[in-house]
């Protein structure tokens, strides 16, 4: 008998959709992001019943209703430790985290820490929006200092959490950023998460339209973003701006980077830093730039795979060692026994 | 010590003996307490320890609250305790004596390190004279040997450093004891070989003064020395083996794993005293199947142990009373989401910190009722070392047959202790294997089994089943998310009817010694078993009307008991807290229950509870 392969039939975004009503604010930054990886779920053609969507608590969370793959919404801030628990119990598993600023970073930061550091091989997104949205409105540890919330009537005090030198620190192996809105980039990133082995830690500026509205209008606004932005890649130029006329030099003297402009002082392309995801340092240098004085760094900002956690736990472990094939009698048997006769 | 009758080959019969051997927490007690547990069970006697060690892992030398101690009891009989009072203290420095003395009974032997009684040592102690030379221990009878000098003797030509070799004192003391109850050496040797396998000449010195401390007790002629024997117990036919309540919970879970047809055993833990010596075992289980992680708090490990069984996996979380108040919220996840999961408690004293390394059986109520909203789950505990491996298969199977997690009781006692096993017929034991759901017709997650009212296991990986689960309440009919309050009111009936429902597929309660109705029964559970059940057997042979009902099941509660118990006059119910069984008896089944409570971190003494049988049977 011969089995006819069917031809592979183009997946839609909507393949991955599930029947769920979608329950965001109108014009929440959720939904850009809920599309964007839809597509990008639909482009990479993952089986959909291997596939298997991790949350937390918040708006971000209620992600994986939407769906129509595997989904866990679990409790505040612990998504990473069942995602944990899931690859750990079968690594064959294609397991995303959904989180936000409070459930990855506050309540949770703990286990994003450790589920970074450990290089558990899933893909973790933090949505960004500086807010508590779900609760209401109030300030999150990413929020900018002076944050006015329902907490915080006079503006915060405390200072925010950079998400990306946060990852860093924890030793994570992929560090990239996106905006909701932008598609083809945020796309384009979650591809490469997904490719990568290891943790992969995404930071989406989400836009929460209800409590912080245009809280990243400084570098994500069409009037600004081309001046703001400063798109990486691996092996290129770190240029940006209209016309790519501007770009970063390692200052050697302050062992810094700096804005500077093709044609003057003498500045041409040989100056400009060249993007090199592999280097630790100068990804630290790229997550610390902060619009006006610097555009915000998007893309792939560090990658530099490492064995990942369940490869090394496994490999401790016998091959096709099971429960099942567990020999009880001998394990009770083992060690000093004596001999009562009849 | 019963009887003194000297027999024919000089040594004099005993028909059973308590020891305690007690030193700094540097001094090697457990391991010389362990290792004359190893060769007494060898020598056919039944036998229950109870190693009790201070919090502090090296407190300073010499102080009280640095003592180590480990207690054994072993005999001829039936043993059913680590015993109420000590025929022999071995005190290995002044403090050992000091916070031990008052255990031993009067008449009884201490053997001492005289070396070790240093002006220094007798004041950290608060000794003002020298006990070993003022006369006070003159009720005991006093062994007083420089045993310090004798083992520096005996190794000295290992050229060890000073410390070093007065490491070995333990065995000489070890190998003293050992010759006076006539036990062999071969198993501690063979031991020594393998603990110092990298270090040959430590395992030499180490047997020489093994070897020195039983060639004193045969050689010197010193009066207090007298050689003991205590005949093999009359036990049930067939191989046994010592065995630690951690160890048999581990072999049990993962017994019962293998019925269930898992292939899989996932232990989330983070180190917690006294629960860590099971990670410790289930770490070494690798080649069996088992997958253990050490997460970084005790949330991340139940999270883990649930993601795990989300994905097909038994997902198993141990810990203490602290610990196990973290992991509360995500134990209402797993409630929720109707998951399997075991939590193992082995508890301690507390709150808070409490006494972490000593017994308690306070945990019960957090069991049982500790979580916010109705978040009703199965409750068991095992009642000796041996007790735990069929707990551990029980647990298993019910956590998996109804998709619920299960909460297991131990205690630091249980954990710790040792006793002799006979070894369960691995092939005769039950099988329950567990069926994934594979079958996309008509799926939905919460769609229930009408005998169980256990929902589906459907696990990530199986094409067709793709579904969505959390925490958010979920509709009856479709599994999808729901606030409406008709439907969470019917999902809160439907989750508690489940747990009370299992009530059916366990065992009726039997009663463990006496009859089935009567004056008096007295109602335990847990680490308590041993003490009771002699405590009724003795008032019973004085002819008093007593009977010993031990619970292995907490919540639900065996579906006869409320009856069983309404055909006593009166229910006693001895707890190592302050009252939490006999309050939910007393709720329950509106019982005049009465507690008896003990609350020292320390098991109850045979004499406490004999004592409150008769006051409650006065009473009458």
């Amino acid at each position: 008998m011969t089995v006819a392969t069917p031809p592979l039939q183009p997946l839609a975004p909507k393949d991955f959709a599930s029947d769920q009503e979608v329950r965001w604010c109108p014009g929440c930054g959720d939904y850009a992001i809920l599309k964007g990886v839809l597509k990008t779920l639909a482009d990479l053609r993952v089986p959909r019943e291997r596939t298997v969507f991790v949350s937390g608590i918040g708006c971000s969370s209620r992600f994986p209703y939407y769906v129509s793959s595997y989904g866990f919404h679990t409790i505040h801030g612990r998504a990473p430790t069942l995602a944990t628990g899931v690859k750990l119990a079968n690594p064959e598993l294609d397991v995303w985290v959904i989180t936000g600023d409070g459930d990855g970073l506050s309540i949770g930061g703990n286990h994003m820490l450790h589920v970074l550091r450990r290089n558990v091989n899933l893909q973790i997104i933090l949505f960004n929006n500086e807010i508590y949205g779900l609760t209401k409105g109030q300030y999150s540890p990413t929020s900018r200092q002076g944050t006015r919330s329902p907490s915080t009537p006079a503006g915060s005090v405390d200072y925010p959490v950079s998400p990306g030198a946060f990852a860093l620190g924890a030793g994570a192996h992929f560090i990239a950023r996106a905006i909701d809105t932008a598609q083809p980039q945020l796309v384009g990133v979650l591809k490469r998460a997904h490719e990568h082995r290891g943790a992969s830690f995404v930071e989406v500026f989400q836009n929460c339209v209800v409590f912080n509205d245009e809280v990243f209008a400084d570098f994500t606004e069409k009037s600004v973003a081309a001046e703001a932005q400063l798109h990486v890649e691996h092996g290129k130029p770190l240029l940006f701006g209209k016309s790519k006329n501007r770009g970063l030099r390692m200052n050697t003297a302050t062992l810094q980077l700096e804005v500077v402009t093709l044609g003057e002082n003498g500045i041409t392309e040989r100056d400009i830093a060249v993007h090199d995801e592999k280097n630790r340092g100068l990804a630290a240098m790229l997550l610390a730039l902060r619009p006006p004085q610097f555009p915000m760094a998007l893309g792939v900002i560090y990658c530099d795979p490492a064995a990942t956690y369940e490869e090394q736990v496994y490999s401790q472990i016998p091959a096709g060692a099971s429960v099942a094939k567990a020999e009880i009698g001998k394990l009770l048997h083992q060690g000093h026994t004596w001999t009562v006769a009849g | 010590m019963t009887t003194t009758t000297p027999i024919a080959s000089g040594r004099e019969a005993r028909e059973h003996v308590v020891i305690r051997f007690a030193g700094d927490s540097g001094d090697g007690m457990q391991l010389t307490g362990s290792q004359f547990t190893v060769e007494t069970a060898l020598a056919g006697n039944d036998l229950a320890t109870f190693p009790d060690y201070p919090a502090e892992i090296r407190a300073p030398a010499g102080t009280t609250f640095g003592v180590s101690a480990f207690q054994i009891h072993f005999g001829a009989t039936d043993i059913r305790t680590a015993g109420d009072e000590v025929d022999v203290l071995v005190a290995m420095n002044p403090a050992a004596l000091s916070v031990n003395l008052s255990d031993l009974r009067v008449g009884g032997t201490i053997v001492a390190d005289s070396g070790a009684f240093t002006d220094r040592n007798l004041d950290k102690a608060g000794y003002a004279s020298n006990p070993l030379d003022d006369g006070s221990l003159a009720p005991y009878r006093l062994l007083k040997l420089d045993i310090s000098k004798l083992t520096l003797d005996a190794v000295s030509r290992f050229e060890l450093g000073q410390k070093e070799a007065l490491r070995c004192r333990n065995m000489w003391a070890l190998g003293l004891m050992l010759w006076m109850y006539d036990r062999d050496r071969q198993a501690t040797i063979a031991w020594l070989n393998k603990k110092f396998a990298k270090r040959p000449e430590l395992a030499e010195a180490n047997t020489a003064a093994l070897n020195a401390g039983h060639a004193f007790g045969e050689t010197a002629e010193m009066s207090a020395i007298v050689g003991y024997r205590v005949a093999p117990a009359k036990t049930e036919p067939g191989e046994y083996r010592t065995v630690s309540g951690t160890e048999a919970l581990a072999w049990g879970l993962l017994a019962g794993v293998k019925a269930a047809g898992l292939s899989k055993l996932f232990l989330g833990s983070y180190p917690i005293t006294p629960a860590s010596p099971l990670l410790h075992v289930l770490a070494g289980l690798k080649a069996q199947g088992v997958v253990t992680f050490q997460a970084e708090d005790e949330i991340a490990a139940i999270g883990a142990a649930i993601g795990a069984s989300y994905a097909g996996a038994l997902g198993v979380t141990s810990s203490s009373g602290p610990g196990v108040a973290l992991k509360t919220e995500a134990l209402g996840l797993a409630i929720a989401t109707e998951l399997p999961l075991i939590v193992v408690n082995s508890q301690r004293a507390g709150p808070s910190t409490g006494l972490p390394t000593k017994t308690e059986q306070s945990d019960l109520y957090q069991a049982v009722y500790g979580r916010n909203a109705d978040a009703p789950l199965l409750v068991l505990a095992a009642a000796t070392p041996g007790d735990c491996f069929p707990v551990g298969m029980e647990a298993v199977r019910l956590a998996t047959r109804y998709m619920t997690p299960v909460i297991v009781l131990t205690d630091g006692y249980l954990a710790n202790a040792a006793e002799p096993w006979l070894i369960p017929d691995a092939d005769a034991l039950p099988a329950f294997p567990v069926r994934f759901r594979t079958d996309p017709t008509g799926f939905h997650p919460f769609l229930r089994d009408p005998k169980t009212l256990a929902r589906p296991w459907a696990v990530p990986g199986t094409p067709g089943l793709e579904h969505r689960i959390g925490g958010i309440e979920r509709d009856y009919d479709s599994g999808h998310i729901d606030y409406d309050p008709d439907n969470h009111e019917r999902m809160t009936k439907v989750r508690a009817a489940k747990i009370a429902g299992l009530a059916n597929d366990i065992p009726l309660q039997e009663v463990s010694e006496g009859e089935p109705h009567g004056k008096l029964a007295v109602v335990g559970w847990g680490s308590t078993y041993g003490s009771i059940l002699q405590a009724v057997r003795q008032a019973r042979e004085d002819g008093l009307d007593v009977s010993h009902i031990h619970l292995r099941y907490l919540s639900p509660f065996p579906r006869n008991l409320g009856e069983l118990l309404q055909d006593f006059e009166r229910v006693l119910v001895p707890e190592m807290n302050n009252g939490q069984l006999v309050t939910m008896l007393r709720a329950q089944y509106l019982l005049p229950a009465q507690g008896l409570n003990k609350i020292q971190g320390k098991p109850f003494k045979v004499r406490e509870i004999l004592s409150a049988i008769r006051a409650a049977l006065e009473e009458n």
